[in-house]
């Protein structure tokens, strides 16, 4: 194992102590338990919105907290869900009396963790509402597993009620937008090679030089095949052809597209994809009026790419085109 | 019949951590399989943070004790397992309440509320290949040894083989629960990696308690 770290057992705190030296304009970053706020927080009379993850997916969730997008973010061990006591008191820490909404990854451990977090909230009198994000289509969906992963959604959904709550809406309807944005997100990945999980040492995966997966999660769990290495053009109608097919996307449809890097692959690779996949969207009468490119769910240092569609309206767009300030996503602020 | 008392209850932990410690690599490798690889990783961590604890916890009596460890678990192990051992130490403790030693038929119903616990925060059943498939069998062969006038150290032994039992049978299934179900049909073929680890939690008491 080659990394840029001094130990596996201090990486995550070292790392969030850098990224609030970096930002401490924008973000606050509390230790034991470890939650990343907003510089100003609480914000009073507004919904707080906290979610939070293993870490490894930088700039996800820490890099996203800051005005218009969440008021905290709650990294655990790498991989790893956070704890309910870090959700417990990030939420806290946040709510401004207009009630905290939770946005969940659909992962065993995140959601379990959520759940505890939140009754511990709900017996101190703060109002929460928990969403969960299940946008893969690389899993099947079915009663009789654990659901689809949140992946891709999770950062545009951020996005989107983060500005919905800063335009002063309820909990109820920060709550109901970010059912929308998830049942109209669909997202899939593909990884070219492994990651390292710092405190195992050696690649999650083994993938032989000239193969890849489609439908990689983004801890490196195995997705629907493994196969040859194509083109970028063919790998990208891999990932888009499943995609557009589940909602499904169709003619006259306007969306957001968002390639992202699973953090190995370079915006270089990624335009070549974004490009292919605009193409055939455009041939298919879907029309992409919004677009993100870019490392923002990340994998640690594994190579590849997933896509995420987003179906948009007049309400979805104005919410993504509100300004935003965090350390991963800025604009208009 | 032998009575367990609070510092026979820490043994039992201290026990199952070094167990935990030893196996640590055996239990990330069988997670690496079908999981995401961090099951030895984090329960180590936790049941380190647990023996950080023992000056406080030892002499406690067995409802505050076990609430030590819980909370101490939840806190500290992450992901579905920190969350899943957490809430079993949880319920049990409630169960033991102020008592600083348990009947063997007492520890049944201790162990059988951190069961439904278990159950009810992770919506899982026998069959569906989590640690579930191992604690149950386990404790219901602990009950019916000692329902049946058998002494503590058999109930023990008893609880062992049919927890194994339990996790030789999550080889063949198919995952329906947890990360490792998004696998399908690939998650067959490999032991559960949580119910590896509640093999251990058996063991551990067989061989402080006996």
């Amino acid at each position: 194992m080659k990394k840029l770290i001094n130990s596996p057992e201090n990486v995550v705190l070292e790392s969030i102590t850098g990224l609030g030296a970096a930002f401490s304009d924008l973000i606050k970053v509390h230790t034991n338990p470890n939650y990343i706020t907003r510089a100003d927080a609480p914000v009073k009379n507004k919904v707080a919105l906290v979610s939070g993850g293993g870490s490894g997916h930088e700039p996800m969730h820490g890099g996203f907290v800051g005005r218009g997008m969440l008021d905290a973010a709650c990294p655990g061990a790498v991989f790893t869900s956070p704890t309910p006591d870090q959700m417990f008191e990030a939420t806290k820490a946040v709510n401004g009396g207009k009630g905290v909404l939770h946005i969940v990854k659909n992962y065993t451990g995140d959601v379990l963790n959520f759940e505890m977090a939140a009754d511990l909230a709900k017996a101190e009198g703060v109002e929460v509402e928990a969403v969960v994000i299940d946008d893969d289509v690389a899993v099947k969906d079915s009663l009789w597993t654990a659901g689809r992963r949140g992946v891709g959604t999770t950062v545009l959904a951020e996005k989107i009620c983060g500005a919905a709550a800063e335009a002063g809406h309820s909990l109820k309807e920060v709550a109901a937008l970010c059912h929308r944005v998830n049942a109209t997100g669909r997202s899939m990945g593909m990884a070219l090679t492994s990651c390292t999980v710092p405190h195992v040492g050696k690649p999650t995966f083994d993938l032989p030089e000239d193969e890849m997966e489609i439908g990689i999660g983004i801890h490196g769990e195995p997705g629907r095949t493994r196969t040859k290495l194509k083109s970028a053009d063919e790998i990208t109608e891999m990932l888009l052809t499943p995609i557009v097919e589940d909602l499904p996307y169709k003619s006259g449809d306007e969306v957001l597209l968002f390639v992202n890097s699973m953090g190995g692959t370079p915006l270089l690779e990624l335009f070549v994809v974004y490009g292919k996949a605009h193409d055939i969207l455009t041939k298919a009468g879907i029309k992409v009026t919004r677009s993100l490119v870019g490392p923002y769910i990340t994998s640690l240092e594994m190579a590849g790419a997933s896509i995420t569609l987003l179906k948009l309206d007049a309400e979805l767009t104005k919410f993504w085109d509100a300004p935003v300030l965090t350390p991963g996503l800025r604009w208009g602020a | 019949m032998s009575n367990i008392s609070s510092s026979q209850i820490f043994a039992w932990v201290e026990r199952y951590a070094k167990h935990i410690a030893e196996q640590k690599d055996y239990l990330t490798q069988l997670d690496a399989a079908i999981g995401d690889a961090d099951h030895g990783a984090n329960m180590h961590r936790g049941l380190k943070a647990v023996l950080a604890k023992k000056a406080e916890l030892q002499n406690a009596d067995i409802g505050v004790l076990l609430k030590g460890v819980a909370m101490t678990l939840i806190s500290t192990v992450g992901g579905a397992s920190g969350a899943l051992y957490g809430t079993f130490f949880l319920q049990a403790s409630v169960m033991a309440g102020s008592k600083t030693e348990l009947t063997p038929s007492e520890f049944g119903s201790v162990l059988e509320k951190g069961l439904a616990g278990i159950v009810l925060r992770g919506k899982a059943a026998v069959g569906d290949k989590t640690m579930i498939d191992a604690l149950q069998p386990g404790i219901k062969a602990y009950k019916r040894s000692i329902d049946s006038g058998e002494t503590l150290e058999q109930a023990l032994s008893k609880a062992v083989s049919a927890a194994e039992e339990g996790l030789q049978s999550t080889v063949p299934l198919v995952a329906r629960k947890g990360r490792a179900s998004y696998l399908g049909e690939r998650s067959a073929g490999h032991p559960d990696p949580g119910a590896t680890s509640t093999v251990l939690l058996f063991r551990s008491a067989a061989e402080t308690f006996a």
